[in-house]
């Protein structure tokens, strides 16, 4: 069973979102690296980037195939994650520590309504996960 | 998520699921990708010994007094050349020179015909056109028996295949050439076993009655427990077969690719006469190629080359990956493409069009990778 962490917010897009004051750091769920299977690849935005609530933020490839991952909430990129870039494994051996992907500045604090909590996570992705 | 409703299962397929594998649609049969992870999986068959289940491959026997001459009409190798027991890969072609498939022919063990194992995705495809051709040249006194849904197949595959099958086998494995085949009790069911396999590692690869498979399998797991042997998925089938070089079809090869395009020329033999496909090879070949397959490496950071991404030189389209993955044993990018003869050549360099990003690639030879 994909963990899920409490105190979190989540997309339906399987972005995980941890809110600190006016800044957020997201990444991706466990349940998206165990579906993604093997990460080889990460193009995250830079620094200074500007990026929109559920529009791509940048991709995740595994062996098998390249996804998009989405931005949970407008704003500007305050950092990217160079470890994990340089390490994609780590997205599957720790995706919501170590491989935390972007920290983002909020330009309307208001979209974190929008997201999931954990409980209401846990339950979307056993519908929408089957297993 | 795969929905097994309406998918065809192999014997094995209970199994699979329960040891936690991801299952996918794989041409309409329920088959697993991947179980503990493609990269571990792509590994074990490297340096250990993995298991995979193909029963979802198609399996025809030709037999007749005119079966070597009616598959020195449809295929393109030379059926002649086969001893008993032994093996040739070949492809069938439409007379444009397109593929139809591409195929392994064994001359059967007892001298008893040919036995030949068809793409899943293709199998009916590859029957029909046997029967077609079969029909269109009466003279040919063949038989054909598509055994598909009798027979079940798996591959054991490594440098531990040899010492895992020969606990349950009861001939001796060691004297078996590549591409070859014997007979053999397997765990106590009879069957046919090759040297042969889509990896690149060696190993075999076991036809038995398909009620006895999943028997053979469990017999594989049993035997090979102290060394580790582990089931693989088709997604680790699928890097271990690209580091090798081997053609999959409808990315290498397809009605719209000939063989000589895709670099596959040596399995296809001129000089035995009269053949489907022969006139249209000889024209290309009298011609020119315009496109051939050549292998590639990323030299830069960019991500992964996959199937249908655009190549390009200066700017300029030359062709197109068919294949592309990050190779676990090389630790590089590598693909495989089709591409203007003019642009063609190890050494000389490719952008892979990336989510509209050139990123530069060097050719290199292939295979990736070959068994030291």
């Amino acid at each position: 069973m994909a963990e899920i962490k409490s105190g979190l917010h989540y997309t339906k897009s399987h972005e995980w979102v941890k809110v600190d004051g006016d800044t957020v750091t997201m990444g991706v769920t466990d349940f998206a690296q165990s579906e993604l299977g093997d990460i080889t690849y990460l193009e995250l935005p830079e620094a200074g980037d500007s990026v929109s609530k559920s529009e791509p933020l940048g991709v995740i490839e595994s062996v098998k195939a390249a996804s998009d991952i989405y931005s949970p909430v407008s704003g500007e990129i305050v950092e990217a994650n160079d470890q994990a870039i340089d390490a994609p494994e780590s997205v599957n051996s720790s995706p919501y520590d170590d491989a935390w992907l972007v920290k983002i500045k909020l330009s309307d604090s208001s979209e974190l309504d929008e997201l999931m909590d954990s409980a209401t996570y846990e339950k979307f992705v056993e519908e929408e996960g089957g297993h | 998520m795969a929905d097994a409703s309406g998918l065809t299962r192999t014997p094995i397929a209970d199994w699979h699921v329960e040891a936690g594998a991801k299952m996918v649609d794989f041409s309409g049969w329920y088959m697993p990708v991947s179980y503990k992870g493609i990269i571990e999986e792509h590994h074990a068959v490297r340096n250990n010994v993995g298991v995979f289940d193909l029963g979802h491959m198609g399996q025809l026997n030709v037999t007749g007094p005119d079966a070597d001459d009616f598959l020195q009409y449809v295929t393109t190798n030379d059926v002649t050349k086969l001893a008993p027991g032994q093996a040739q890969y070949a492809m069938l072609l439409y007379p444009s020179g397109g593929v139809v498939d591409d195929i392994i022919v064994y001359r059967r063990p007892d001298d008893n015909g040919f036995f030949i194992v068809l793409n899943a995705a293709n199998t009916k495809k590859d029957v029909d056109w046997f029967n077609e051709q079969k029909a269109n040249r009466p003279e040919f006194d063949v038989t054909l028996d598509h055994s598909s849904e009798r027979t079940g197949m798996i591959a054991i595959q490594g440098p531990n295949a040899e010492s895992v099958l020969q606990k349950i086998i009861d001939v001796n494995l060691a004297p078996v050439p590549n591409f070859s085949s014997v007979f053999g009790n397997v765990a106590g069911s009879d069957c046919m076993v090759g040297r042969t396999g889509y990896t690149g590692e060696d190993g075999f690869e076991v036809y038995s009655p398909i009620e006895d498979i999943l028997m053979i399998w469990k017999a594989l797991f049993e035997a090979g427990e102290d060394v580790g042997i582990q089931p693989i998925g088709l997604g680790a089938r699928d890097t271990l077969r690209l580091e090798a070089k081997m053609a999959l079809y409808g990315q290498e090869l397809s009605s719209e690719i000939t063989p000589l395009e895709a670099r596959l020329g040596w399995a296809v033999k001129f000089d035995k006469g009269e053949f489907i496909g022969r006139e249209a090879l000889l024209k290309q070949k009298d011609e020119g190629l315009k496109r051939r397959l050549v292998g590639f490496k990323l030299v830069e950071r960019g991500g992964t080359p996959r199937t249908h991404y655009e190549i390009q030189v200066d700017g300029k389209t030359v062709g197109e990956v068919t294949s592309g993955t990050r190779s676990p044993t090389l630790g590089e990018n590598i693909g495989l493409g089709l591409v203007d003869v003019e642009y063609a050549g190890v050494g000389k360099p490719l952008d892979i069009i990336v989510r509209n990003k050139p990123v530069r690639a060097e050719q290199v030879r292939t295979p990736f990778y070959k068994r030291g």
